[in-house]
């Protein structure tokens, strides 16, 4: 079993069994989880899905790509060096995230 | 009470529903959609679906726990045929089918439609559109035993579609009626630059040729005859555009000019019905537009906020557009980003670097920054957007220096007006 857990900005946490191959994004939206807006759905288009994400989850994670890396200097709350877009964040079997979502998407 | 009834399980109609809840909406909201799906998301039917980079399931909206927890009921299948409403907003729509679904408020979340080709043979089987789930699904399984595809329209969905199918290894043209490629949605550099890269990566593409019939055997289409001459096809897509769904608004007596009448809060001209999204007519929501300037957008940014604003309306509250409208297209290597409407301008800023794979140009009206087309440069598509969000402006003279990244410009801008 994978999980996702999600912290906003106020400290109010969702904790969600996720399906390993989707996307951290994916697992927010389809379960309506507040927080992530992602109105591309996932095509790294808007920048609409950061989350920071925990500094022990992060270096499990593969490092962001050029693309998303760029993106992410648009995001409407200023990136941190924990920052990733969450439709890039891929969930796999057994594992635990845990990902802080901004205050504001857009 | 029977609550509020959306027609269009759409990304305008999704978005209502869950605006609306987290609004604290108490009734009962009914979401239908005349379509075999679960609510599900278009834009990538003719980019990472058609490529077949991503499943059907990672198109779904919500999970079916998701619509269950808030009380929101989802309808398939169902096509509304008849709708009687009284005075006061409230009446009963008729599906086809026979059901009737009673409601105190009715939303219209309908969407459009692809506009047909009329020309001699577009009924042949193998003449395909891309509008729907179905559409995709169809083109998706008669792909793999086509080599040559003709796609009718060098708009979005044409090219989309297009640079797909070239990943797919079919040798693909495109024909367009009119002298550049996406000439409703970017200026004429940024179609020249789209042009030139599709060209260069083996798309055949045809400019200012119409299409003048399709040619078939047997039933079957065999090829497209465009200026004389005759072009092979397996599969003739047709992207020409869409045409809104307001048959349902027109036969209620609602206002239907180019889409389905709304003022700045969505509501129709019955001061009752909601129409959001594709289908909706509505006054433009951009800062400092010409006063009396309607629109009507196609668009995923535009249904979530105009959706947001009928959502505040249901609730008593009138809430303005929120936002400024942005757009992507996906196009195999390519990735454009639009911040901003270009509409009206009357200067362009070129951004572009001698980094021929990137482009971006600012588009202005007098020294004031409306838009940017961008072309694998988010930096830039993003610096411009927050600019346009924020109502920061960016002049010629500031951008002029490439060297200087947007995004420092903007801060430099921002910091500058608070002083």
């Amino acid at each position: 079993m994978s999980t996702v857990i999600f912290t906003s900005a106020s400290g109010d946490v969702v904790e969600i069994d996720a399906t390993p191959g989707d996307s951290v994004m994916e697992t927010a939206v389809r379960n309506g989880v507040l927080g992530i807006v992602a109105e591309c759905g996932g095509s790294l288009s808007c920048a609409t899905c950061h989350v920071f994400v925990d500094q022990e989850d992060l270096a499990t994670l593969p490092e962001a790509e050029e693309m998303e890396d760029e993106m992410l200097w648009g995001t409407a709350v200023d990136r941190q060096d924990n920052s990733r877009l969450s439709c890039q964040l891929w969930i796999s079997e057994g594992c635990t995230i845990r990902v802080t979502t901004p205050e504001t998407q857009i | 009470m029977t609550g509020l009834l959306i027609i269009g399980s759409s990304q305008a109609g999704v978005q209502l529903a869950v605006s609306l809840r987290a609004l604290g909406f108490d009734e009962e909201i009914t979401l239908l959609g005349d379509e075999d799906h679960r609510p599900y998301q278009r834009p990538a039917l003719s980019k990472e679906f058609l490529q077949d980079r991503i499943t059907k399931e990672s198109l779904i909206y919500r999970t079916q726990e998701y619509w269950d927890e808030h009380r929101i009921t989802v309808v398939k299948g169902e096509r509304i045929e008849r709708i009687s409403s009284t005075p006061d907003g409230s009446g009963v729509a008729f599906s086809r089918t026979g059901t009737q679904f009673a409601f105190d408020r009715l939303a219209l979340t309908v969407g459009a439609h692809a506009r047909k080709l009329t020309v001699p043979g577009a009924d042949l089987d193998g003449v395909l559109y891309l509008r729907s789930a179905d559409d995709a699904l169809e083109l998706k399984a008669r792909a793999p035993e086509a080599k040559k595809v003709v796609v009718i329209g060098g708009g979005f969905i044409g090219i989309e579609a297009a640079a797909s199918l070239h990943t797919l290894g079919k040798a693909v043209t495109i024909v367009e009626r009119g002298p550049r490629v996406v000439e409703r949605a970017v200026g004429e550099k940024t179609s020249e630059f789209i042009l030139r890269h599709h060209i260069a990566s083996g798309v055949n593409i045809l400019l200012n040729s119409a299409t003048e019939e399709i040619i078939g055997e047997g039933g079957r289409v065999t090829g497209v005859r465009v200026n004389g001459e005759i072009i092979e096809a397996d599969i003739v897509l047709v992207g020409i555009g869409v045409i809104p769904n307001t048959e349902l608004a027109k036969e209620m007596g609602l206002q239907v000019d180019n889409g389905i009448v709304v003022d700045k809060f969505a509501t129709a001209s019955d001061g009752h019905t909601l129409a959001v999204g594709d289908c909706s007519n509505l006054p433009n929501p951009v800062p400092n537009s010409p006063t009396g300037e309607r629109v009507r957008f196609e668009s995923v940014n535009h249904a979530i906020e105009q959706a947001k604003v009928a959502a505040y309306a249901i609730m008593g509250r009138q809430e303005e557009y929120a936002g400024i409208p942005w757009f992507w297209s996906n196009q195999g290597e390519l990735k454009l980003q639009i911040a901003g409407l270009s509409t009206g301008y009357d200067q362009v800023f070129d951004r572009s670097s001698a980094d021929s794979s990137k482009f971006s140009i600012l588009y202005y009206r007098g020294e004031q920054l409306i838009a940017a087309d961008c072309i694998n440069a988010p930096l830039d598509f993003m610096a411009v957007r927050q600019a346009l969000t924020k109502g920061v402006n960016l002049t010629p003279e500031m951008v002029a220096d490439v060297s200087v990244p947007l995004k420092k410009v903007l801060t430099e801008a921002e910091i500058k007006g608070s002083e």
